[in-house]
C-alpha cells in the first residue's frame, strides 16, 4: 500500500509522541529522528493539532505533545486526515466501461481490506508490538 | 475480577441468551455442539456468578491444508462488563490450552467490517494470516 508522504509523517509524529504522552518534542526533533524535512513535518503537525491529536508548537523551538487517546485512536484516524476519503475519489477515465468497472471492483476490494486493517490497529496496539 | 472455567451444560441457556442479545440470532444447537469432546468452551463469571463472557475453540489439523492450529470460533463479552480484561483473560486461557495440546499457532476468522472484534484480536498480537477467505453469493 502506498501512502502519501504527509500521511506517513503524520503516523510517525503521532506514534512517536504517543509513545510517551508526557514528553514534548519540537518539529525539528521529530524531523531529525525520522530524517525528513522540518518544513514538511511542521505542516503535518498543524493538521494533527487541528484534529486535537497533538498540542503545542509555538515558535520554531516550540514542543508538541500527544493529547489524543492511545486506545481509541486508530491508524485509520490518522490516515483519514491526509488521504482522500473513501467514496470521494473522482471517476477515472474508462471506469464506466465493463472492463473498467470490473477492475474497479477488484481495486475497491483491496481498499476495503486495507481500511479494515488500518481501523483495527490502535496506537496502543501498534506501540505494544514494536 | 472474573474466574475462568469450562462451560457446563447448565450454562448453555445463559450463553445462548447473551449471544442472541449481541448477534440477533438464536443458535442453541450450535452452543450445545461446542460441548463435544475435543472442543474448548470456556466461561468467565463474576464473583456473583454472573456470566461475563465466553470463548469457544478447537484444534484443527490440516484444515484447508494448514498444519495443526488452534481456532477461535467465537468470543462474546457482556457489554456492561467490557474493558475490564475479561476478553483477554478468556483468550489467554484458550491459548494456554492450545499450547498444552502442542500447537504453536492460533487463528480465527473475523468480519472485516466488525472493527471492534478486529481491534480486540489485533490487541492480542494477531496479524493477517497466510490464507484469504473467498466467498460467492449463490442466490
Amino acid at each position: 500500500m502506498k501512502l502519501q508522504t504527509a500521511t506517513r509523517l503524520g503516523l510517525y509524529a503521532v506514534l512517536e509522541l504517543a509513545r510517551d504522552p508526557e514528553q514534548t518534542l519540537s518539529s525539528a526533533d521529530l524531523a531529525e529522528r525520522f530524517g525528513v524535512s522540518n518544513h514538511h513535518l511542521a505542516k503535518v503537525l498543524g493538521t494533527l493539532s487541528n484534529a486535537g491529536l497533538v498540542r503545542g508548537g509555538r515558535g520554531a523551538s516550540g514542543g508538541y505533545r500527544f493529547t489524543g487517546n492511545r486506545k481509541r485512536t486508530t491508524l485509520m484516524d490518522i490516515v483519514a486526515l491526509f488521504e482522500p476519503a473513501p467514496g470521494s475519489r473522482p471517476t477515472e477515465p474508462g471506469e464506466e466501461t465493463d472492463i473498467g468497472g470490473a477492475l474497479q471492483r477488484v481495486l475497491d476490494e483491496i481498499d476495503e481490506i486495507a481500511e479494515a486493517t488500518l481501523r483495527s490497529v490502535s496506537l496502543e496496539t501498534l506501540l505494544a508490538h514494536l | 475480577m472474573v474466574a475462568i472455567r469450562p462451560v457446563q451444560a447448565s450454562d448453555l441457556p445463559a450463553i445462548s441468551a447473551l449471544d442472541a442479545r449481541l448477534t440477533g440470532s438464536e443458535k442453541p444447537a450450535y452452543w450445545q455442539e461446542m460441548l463435544a469432546p475435543g472442543r474448548h468452551f470456556l466461561l468467565a463469571e463474576t464473583e456473583k456468578g454472573v456470566v461475563a463472557g465466553f470463548i469457544a475453540g478447537e484444534i484443527r489439523a490440516w484444515e484447508f491444508g494448514q498444519p495443526p492450529a488452534g481456532w477461535v470460533f467465537a468470543i462474546q463479552i457482556e457489554p456492561k462488563l467490557r474493558l475490564k480484561g475479561t476478553g483477554t483473560a478468556l483468550f489467554e486461557a484458550l491459548v494456554t490450552r492450545f499450547k498444552e495440546n502442542g500447537v504453536t499457532r492460533v487463528r480465527t476468522l473475523v468480519d472485516r467490517k466488525d472493527h471492534l472484534i478486529l481491534s480486540f484480536f489485533r490487541a492480542q498480537g494477531m496479524v493477517a494470516g497466510p490464507s484469504l477467505q473467498l466467498d460467492k453469493d449463490l442466490s
